[in-house]
């Protein structure tokens, strides 16, 4: 997938000016935030839950190799195959060879945010496969030609009114005639026209959101049951997958299950859990007949030597992104890639590089919402302001930036000087401002004072008033 | 692909620091899969079949109780008359033995696109969350849990467990190792996809009732 990251302060800007998009994120802000709150709040257990499975992700980080070579022997002893990626170019590679051989024509996938990474639907479309996201948001969001939005809900930034339309330009050449304005008449013409798909297709690709080492199984969970029908129905079933998606057990799945629905929409539980292990078995009267993981690295196994390990417990609920303010107010597409929000701040410039997604980690308030609400505890504005840190390091950040730090630094670790300079600095802003106390404008800070005002300060020192202060009391 | 296999442990190992574990090391990690440690689960009371009956009806499921096996296909036509459906099922192979009414089609086999009314057994039933662990096999095809847009499944009290934990016991001690596909099903298929509004019957069946033997 291209990456616009680069551009993300004129995108952002745009959608802020956006109105179709505002009245869509509008819409969906404090849904996700209400019922998160529920659902945790309804289980005491939450909070060990959250410590527990970050247990578990690190015990399985630390035995990564152990537990993937586990996973592998499981699933050839059950017939399936498992394909290893170095990168987006390895999978691409794979997953094409498999369609190949399988002579498909037509390919329908569960959503799978993997397969956006690597950008596994450009290829297959380049070979002449037809490809069909099955997921509803993932299918509106296709029609529209857009990558989605948010890693679990791809189609939140689109109104009623705009999936209307978009039904409208596509199946009309499929007989529909009417302008569908009900959500319900909407699903029902997208059940329609998807079914037809589910059974002609050859290749049904799914994502996986846990890999269990015990049973050589891969688990996808969603609530539409696209996921089945693309897996049951299709000859041939590939899942992609990250490598840091193993588990040890079937029981240390349970604790992320009892974690992701409650994080990542509020339910309880999602409605399908399915637990993938091969294909078909003999007698068996339906199911693929052949199973392919494709284990993902790009860049993961890196990811694990450093500071940023911590970003591989992720279980892609969501959270962060719903409970962050800056994702709130521009949605997902400014981010310019296919993680946005909090945890796509802190693994796009990973992926792709910190001088592309430079503007990522420092649209950040640091108001720590996300890391309150991540159900493994990723310490997100940590990584955040990590990046920040590499950025100044690699001298990636603006020229006056590191020089004002610079000043600042030499200033401020000589005290004479800092408390000469402040004092006068105070009283000339104190003078400057005694007409109306505030400024409406001031050389150097424009970018807060084209906002709002800035208040003019009171004549002393925040040091200065604090001496005198204990002076009196004592 | 062993190339790019070995590239991928070789670099975890590299950020790991170490080299392949050790036997010790491996036989440890082993045996920590055979017995798995036991996690937090959440605490309930004990009425287990009112628990999972309720947690299935809050996320637009149906569920009837029956005192005997041999009643469940009458609850089964009870559902089709009240729906006003055809009566015809197409039904899991595993349900060949139950007696069947008079004047219900029953085809037995997997799901195809016609068919408009599933009726299934079910290998457990999870008290957590009201769910329904369905297993494949020969006589319990997996497409007749997502095709039809109807779902009946038929599940014995005595199976209906407390957390999900015990189903995968259940499994292990039970199924003679893991099948192709385990199926959880917790209600019907549902969507929020458009502005957020719960829709049901998005892929998979738009209903789905549950017939709970007591006896
Ligand atoms: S970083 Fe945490 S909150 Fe964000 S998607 Fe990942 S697991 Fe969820």
């Amino acid at each position: 997938m291209q990456v616009l990251s680069p551009q993300f302060k004129p995108r952002a800007t745009l959608a802020l000016k956006d109105a179709s998009l505002q009245a869509a994120l509008g819409k969906a802000r404090g849904g996700f935030v209400d019922k998160r709150a529920a659902a945790a709040a309804e289980l005491p257990e939450f909070e060990q839950l959250r410590e527990e499975a970050k247990a578990i992700k690190e015990h399985t980080l630390d035995h990564l190799d152990f537990y993937l070579e586990r996973f592998e022997e499981r699933v050839k002893a059950q017939g399936g195959q498992v394909h290893w990626a170095r990168n987006a170019e390895d999978a691409q590679r794979i997953v094409l060879e498999i369609c190949r051989k399988a002579n498909a024509k037509t390919v329908t996938k569960g959503k799978s945010m993997v397969s956006e990474e690597v950008g596994i639907n450009e290829v297959l479309e380049q070979e002449g496969i037809e490809v069909i996201e099955t997921d509803l948001g993932e299918y509106i969001i296709q029609l529209a030609k857009e990558p989605p939005s948010h890693i679990i809900a791809p189609a939140v930034h689109k109104t009623k009114a705009q999936v209307s339309e978009l039904f409208h330009a596509h199946h009309s050449k499929l007989g529909l005639t009417k302008v569908l304005t009900e959500v319900a008449d909407l699903v029902n013409e997208a059940r329609q026209v998807l079914r037809g798909k589910f059974f002609r297709a050859d290749v049904g690709i799914t994502g996986g959101n846990f890999l269990v080492a015990e049973t050589g199984s891969s688990i996808i969970v969603t609530n539409e049951g696209n996921g089945d029908l693309t897996q049951t129905l299709a000859r041939v079933h590939i899942v992609t997958s990250g490598i840091e998606r193993v588990v040890p057990t079937l029981d240390d799945a349970t604790t992320f299950l009892r974690l992701l629905a409650r994080s990542a929409t509020g339910q309880e539980t999602e409605t399908y859990t399915t637990v993938s292990s091969g294909p078909r078995r003999p007698g068996d009267p339906d199911g693929p007949e052949e199973y392919h993981v494709v284990l993902v690295d790009n860049g993961r196994s890196k990811m694990l030597a450093g500071r940023f390990r911590e970003m591989l417990r992720c279980i892609r609920c969501g959270a962060c992104m719903n409970h962050c303010p800056v994702y709130g107010a521009i949605g997902g597409h400014a981010y310019g890639w296919v993680y946005p929000g909090p945890m796509g701040s802190v693994l796009t410039p990973l992926f792709v590089g910190l001088d592309a997604a430079y503007d990522l980690p420092n649209a950040c308030t640091l108001n720590g919402r996300c890391q309150s609400v991540c159900p493994v505890k990723i310490p997100l504005p940590d990584l955040l302001r990590e990046l920040r840190h590499m950025q100044h390091e690699a001298k990636l950040s603006p020229w006056y930036q590191r020089a004002a730090l610079a000043a600042w630094g030499f200033v401020a670790s000589r005290p004479r000087l800092y408390h000469a300079l402040t004092g006068l600095a105070v009283r000339a802003l104190g003078w400057l401002g005694r007409g109306r106390g505030r400024f409406g404008y001031l050389p150097l800070a424009s970018a807060w004072t084209k906002g709002r005002d800035l208040p003019a300060p009171q004549g002393k020192t925040f040091q200065e008033a604090w001496r005198e202060r204990r002076g009196k009391s004592s | 692909m062993s190339e790019a296999r070995e590239a991928i442990l070789g670099s975890i190992r590299t950020a790991l620091k170490r080299g392949p574990l050790s036997q010790p090391e491996r036989q440890q990690l082993e045996s920590q899969i055979a017995t798995p440690p036991h996690h937090t689960r959440p605490h309930f009371g004990d009425d287990l079949a009112r628990r999972f009956a309720a947690k299935l009806e809050s996320r637009a499921a149906t569920v009837v109780a029956v005192s005997r096996m041999a009643d469940a296909s009458g609850a089964v036509v009870d559902y089709l008359d009240r729906l006003g459906l055809p009566k015809a099922v197409a039904a899991a192979p595993a349900l060949e033995n139950l007696e069947w009414p008079q004047g219900l089609a029953v085809r037995f086999g997997r799901a195809e696109t016609s068919d408009q009314v599933s009726v299934t057994p079910c290998f457990a039933g999870v008290a957590e969350t009201g769910s329904l662990v369905l297993l494949s096999g020969p006589s319990s095809p997996t497409t007749l849990n997502f095709v039809p847009e109807n779902h009946v499944v038929i599940v014995r009290a005595a199976r209906i467990v407390r957390h999900f934990e015990d189903a995968w016991d259940l499994l292990r001690k039970e199924a003679g190792g893991i099948p192709r596909t385990v199926n959880v099903i917790s209600g019907p298929s549902r969507t929020a996809d458009v502005e957020q509004t719960i829709q049901l019957g998005a892929h998979g069946p738009r209903r789905l009732h549950v017939v709970v033997v007591n006896g």
